[in-house]
């Protein structure tokens, strides 16, 4: 068995438990062992765009540490991929951001890089291998149509994440037909959901996840499964539509059988 | 004693503004053996090589230093000079005191110094040099070009008009190149097979041009006037001497289903096949991916079907060598694929076309016999929107940061024929800015704004949604209005990037030629010497060296083989003296320089030496073609014992620059 370092992020906690639990039994019974590191901080909730700020990515960069010595660290929630992933790219990428980062610390061993970053998808890309995930179906949803919701944060920046394509990405597509189902390919599925604009303009959050649901139905989706804890938030609060939306390992889950054990 | 003249030059402000002209004349004159040092302010014109001459009599020089511009820009002009007053050429030495010193440097005191001392080692070097004299080399009196696309026919064309022979290689199975894909020509709407098929026979059917079409160069040695070529002559399965064209074979072959490269796989074609109706040579060709014969040696029909016996499914590659005096690069573009710009869909809706795939769709020798139907559907399009600049004038690693230039025209043409055609489709064009410089250019492009009503809009396409009932969703930005819009269009038409032909690189280099950071050939001056390149001998016709339209590209075409033909005019050319040569007695015959030679200009023999004692010994040693040598130097770094030297650079000399560098 594999061991992993496993980051769930502030709102595993909270608001997305089911994305955590059914994440957690799954990888266990794909023969993934995912090790919680002790007192993990938040992300940083948003990377910040300024080349030469260092202070904000800290928190991104304990968690980096902490799994150093692991077969890599595995995160399961866009935001905080996004934010992990690309802090530990400027670390590898940028000798002075090492350099400041390492003032900030002050580590005995200072870090430059060296974690693997994989999200959960990634995981089962890369390291399970969706030919063998297939193997371990027992519930497939043969004949379901399945659309796959990426939103803005889990590819972008492609060059940074370096996970799929950003413009026509097949890892949730493939991910979809490993687990038996059909996927429903279809334009908005990278396109933002709204994202934390709900907070100041309603109606503009209102207007995006229902543009992505409305992409997905038209295009004969019964249901859209997402990483990212927000983008099922509008898509399921605010975008006016009843279209099931799940997180994506809810459904692997239960195509491995071990729905009824998570709800436990 | 060496009598030295230096000659300064200010190149107008180029130099003067950032080197004290003055103070570099003044600090050389004290250098041993310099007898006169002036300055002056523009040393290549008339009056100042006529000062250079004047000096060299009046001081009975016997070196002359000047201080300029690069050695590629006026060396040639001082050592003609120098030769007219009774000078050995080869006794001009070039400091180059502006791109590598004025032009880079901001400070008068630091680049003053730096010109003295630059100025230092060229006396140093004059001081060893020695009267060359030039040989001279025969021309072989043939051409070869290398592409048969337009630019490659036009200028074999040429060359052959003028009475030598000349030789096309074409890697595919017909001359024709992109041009024959083309249905409609801008800005006057003339059908390009129409004026292209002719020059395509008229190619054929001229005796002084071969067309080695469905082959490759594989090896080029040699230098200019005196080029040997090895083409391959790749297996086609079918013999060209006994193919009559007739197409029986392709009308029998039971392998339907492959994809058509000419209609840009928009249908299908046979395995045996002829590339289109006015191909050149009119010769079958078997793709060995897909005959059943050649993959699983089932089937034999075009065999069984073929009067002539031309079907060898035994041919293999051939090789051709034959010597040239010229080559003629005419290696052409290909359009991006758009597979790095999916928000376009290009990869998932099959309405979402490139604009070849549309000159082919409305083509009557294409997939639709001319009829602009969907290809999801087969359905004729009410609304079309062509998106513009996709993979041009892009800042990031995606796409091409230049402007390809014939998009903008292409697009108006498609768009006006749509309209002519079919005058209930609305046709919308994004760009970024029309470009239309060119003789009627501009004009064409208001043509289909004012007569034809095609929607131009500023602004740039961000998303294309295709939907379940066919439709495509448009969503893009208008930057006049600055407003969000939403087009429900039928087809979309992508305005994509070109880029050079993938074979250019290994060429460039099999030919030691230059190119630039896009892979467009380089030409040996920007604006003065645009169709040469910078290896002698080597020239460049159409869009291997920038993105050109046809009226362009054909001009360059017909001047590259203007170039040829003054080269090809010659019974011989001057060879540079400054050559390679080996010190038999020092060399121990150990093949170092002989495998660093690109030109193979080095062998080796068995020779007969009388030692000390007066015995003889038969030594290994190496000896230079003069004739092949072109003075690239490498040879003298790699001999390990110092045998092998340069004329006009030999290891004294460079050790004298380095130690009045280092002084």
């Amino acid at each position: 068995m594999e061991t992993f370092t496993y980051y769930p992020g502030c709102t595993l906690r909270t608001k997305a438990k089911e994305l955590d639990r059914y994440a957690r039994i799954s990888a266990e019974a794909l023969g993934i062992s995912l090790v919680e590191p002790e007192n993990w901080q938040c992300c940083g909730g948003a990377y910040t765009t300024a080349t030469n700020e260092a202070a904000t990515k800290l928190s991104s960069v304990r968690t980096l540490m902490a799994a150093k010595e692991t077969a890599g660290l595995v995160t399961v929630c866009s935001a905080c991929h996004n934010v992990i992933k690309q802090t530990n790219y400027d670390i590898s990428h940028s000798e002075a951001m090492a350099v400041k980062v390492q003032r900030y610390l002050g580590l005995d061993d200072p870090y430059k890089g060296e974690t693997a970053v994989y999200h959960y998808l990634e995981l089962l890309r890369d390291v399970v291998g969706f030919d063998k995930l297939k193997e371990k179906v027992v519930n497939p949803f043969t004949g379901r149509k399945i659309a796959a919701y990426y939103g803005c944060l889990l590819l972008r920046p492609s060059k940074a994440l370096a996970m799929d394509n950003p413009e026509n990405p097949v890892i949730m597509e493939n991910f979809i037909r490993a687990i038996g189902g059909t996927p429903v390919i279809y334009s908005q599925r990278n396109e933002c959901c709204g994202g934390y604009i709900a907070l100041e303009d309603k109606a503009q959050a209102e207007r995006r996840s229902g543009a992505v649901m409305a992409s997905a139905e038209e295009m004969g989706a019964e249901m859209i499964i997402t990483a990212c804890p927000l983008c099922l938030y509008n898509l399921k609060k605010n975008s006016g539509n009843d279209m099931p939306v799940y997180y994506f390992t809810e459904l692997l889950a239960e195509a491995l059988g071990l729905k009824e054990a998570g709800n436990e | 004693m060496q009598r030295i003249g230096v000659f300064v030059c200010h190149c107008g402000t180029n130099i003067a503004a950032t080197v004290d002209v003055k103070a570099v004349a003044a600090a050389l004159a004290n250098e041993p053996g310099v007898v006169i040092s002036q300055d002056y302010q523009y040393m290549c014109s008339e009056s100042g090589q006529d000062l250079v001459k004047a000096s060299i009599k009046e001081h009975n020089l016997t070196g002359v230093v000047v201080c300029s511009c690069s050695p590629r820009m006026h060396e040639n002009t001082f050592r003609k000079a120098a030769a007219s007053a009774g000078l050995n050429p080869y006794l001009v030495e070039i400091a180059n005191i502006r791109e590598q010193c004025s032009w880079i440097h901001k400070e008068i005191a630091s680049a003053t110094d730096k010109a003295i001392v630059l100025g230092k080692a060229a006396i140093a070097k004059v001081h060893l040099n020695t009267p060359l004299t030039a040989g001279e080399s025969p021309v072989v009196k043939r051409a070869l070009v290398i592409g048969g696309g337009i630019a490659g026919i036009q200028t074999a064309l040429d060359i052959a008009e003028a009475g030598f022979e000349v030789d096309i290689v074409e890697k595919e199975p017909t001359i024709g190149g992109k041009m024959a894909q083309i249905d409609k020509t801008f800005p006057t709407l003339d059908c390009a097979a129409c004026i292209l098929t002719p020059k395509m026979v008229e190619a054929a059917q001229n005796e002084k041009i071969t067309i080695h079409s469905f082959s490759e160069i594989s090896d080029v040695k040699g230098f200019v006037g005196n080029f040997t070529v090895t083409i391959k002559k790749k297996a086609r399965y079918v013999d060209e001497t006994k193919c009559t064209g007739c197409g029986l074979c392709t009308e029998k072959c039971p392998m339907k289903k492959v994809p058509n490269e000419f209609n840009m796989g928009l249908d299908n074609r046979t395995a045996v096949y002829i590339p289109f109706a006015q191909a050149v040579p009119k010769v079958a060709s078997i793709d060995p991916n897909y005959c059943l014969m050649l993959k699983n040696g089932k089937c034999g029909i075009c065999s069984k079907v073929c009067s002539v016996g031309a079907i060898d499914y035994k041919q293999t590659d051939r090789f051709v060598e034959q010597k040239y005096g010229a080559i003629v690069v005419a290696t052409g573009f290909n359009p991006i694929k758009p597979d790095k710009y999916d928000e376009f869909a290009y990869s998932w809706c099959p309405d979402v076309v490139t604009s070849l795939e549309l000159e082919r769709l409305m083509n009557a020798a294409g997939p639709n016999g001319g009829t602009l139907l969907r290809p999801s559907d087969k359905k004729h399009p009410h609304t079309i929107v062509f998106v513009q600049c996709v993979g041009s004038r892009c800042d990031d690693e995606k796409g091409k940061p230049y402007c390809s230039k014939i998009c903008c025209m292409y697009t108006a043409k498609h768009a006006m024929l749509i309209r002519e055609k079919y005058p209930d489709t609305e046709v919308y064009v994004f760009y970024i800015d029309v470009r239309t410089p060119g003789k009627n250019f501009d004009e064409f492009y208001r043509r289909a704004v004012e007569q034809y009503g095609v929607h131009y809009i500023k602004g740039m396409v961000g998303k294309v949604n295709p939907k379940s009932d066919g439709k495509i969703d448009v969503q893009a930005s208008d930057l006049l209005t600055n407003e969000q819009l939403h087009i429900d269009a039928d087809m979309v038409v992508l305005a994509t990037a070109i880029e050079p032909d993938k074979t250019a690189r290994p060429l460039a280099t099999m030919l030691t030629t230059q190119m630039d950071t896009n892979d467009f050939f380089t030409e040996a001056h920007p604006k003065l010497r645009p169709v040469e390149s910078a290896t002698a001998g080597i020239f460049l016709s159409g869009a291997c060296q920038g993105p050109k339209d046809i009226p362009e590209t054909v001009a360059q075409a017909s001047a590259a083989a203007a170039k040829a033909i003054g080269l090809l005019c010659k019974n011989s050319i001057t060879c540079n003296p400054c050559v390679a040569h080996s010190d038999e007695m020092m060399c121990n015959g150990c093949s170092s320089c002989e495998k660093v030679c690109p030109y193979g200009a080095i062998t080796y023999e068995n020779k007969e030496f009388r030692m000390p004692d007066r015995t003889t010994a038969i030594r290994r040693v190496a000896s230079v073609n003069p004739a092949v040598c072109q003075g690239c130097g490498a040879c003298t770094v790699a001999c390990p014992s110092g045998a092998m030297d340069l004329n006009g650079f030999s290891n004294s000399q460079i050790m004298s620059e380095v130690d009045a560098i280092c002084k």
